[in-house]
């Protein structure tokens, strides 16, 4: 079964604290997402490491049931 | 794991430019690791590509190693730069062609 978009803004949002998170649906398949995450808690921190904050705040899904997360990270909205 | 985290460090202090893929530079099997082949062959980068699809020890271990969940992934002189997002991304900012050319990485821009 893939994610629904709600359960993985949740799971971000509960693990980042902050963070505004914009999902888009990139197949149209409810299975290809791209995550768009604007927090503080990037600030000062490497595109790596944000990117693992969020892989981390999805414990261990990504790569697992959910495949394919096109990640955009930034401290602050541009 | 010990074997397979020595068997990382080995390619990657072999190789440059590697990267870890789904499928060869010629042939990629994911669209995700096709983006940073195009890239690399973009910015006339040489590289080395390892298919962990017919390596199963070394699609879990690498994911450990770089503490990264997803594939492709690429090691410049030893350093992980990221995966598919962040490279494309750093591409289209021109930080990728810095951070090749800081690391002494030749690069054969195409005409």
């Amino acid at each position: 079964m893939p994610m629904a978009a709600d359960d993985i803004i949740a799971l971000i949002k509960q693990g980042i604290p902050g963070a505004e998170v914009e999902m888009q649906d990139l197949a149209g398949d409810g299975d290809h997402w791209a995550a768009t995450v604007v927090s503080p808690a990037f600030a000062g921190k490497s595109k790596i490491q944000q990117h693992q904050m969020v892989y981390g705040a999805l414990g261990g899904r990504m790569g697992g049931v959910l495949h394919a997360l096109k990640l955009t990270t930034m401290a602050q909205k541009p | 794991m010990s074997d397979v985290f020595d068997r990382i460090r080995d390619e990657i202090g072999k190789n440059d430019v590697l990267l870890f893929m789904k499928g060869t530079p010629v042939f990629p099997q994911c669209g995700f690791s096709a983006a940073v082949v195009d890239v690399l062959s973009q910015l006339g980068v040489k590289f080395h590509g390892i298919n962990i699809l017919t390596d199963g020890e070394l699609r879990q271990g690498i994911k450990e190693f770089s503490q990264w969940p997803t594939i492709p992934q690429l090691y410049v002189k030893g350093e992980f730069i990221g995966g598919c997002d962040i490279i494309r991304e750093m591409f289209e900012t021109g930080e990728l062609e810095q951070v090749m050319k800081e690391k002494g990485v030749t690069l054969a821009h195409a005409a």
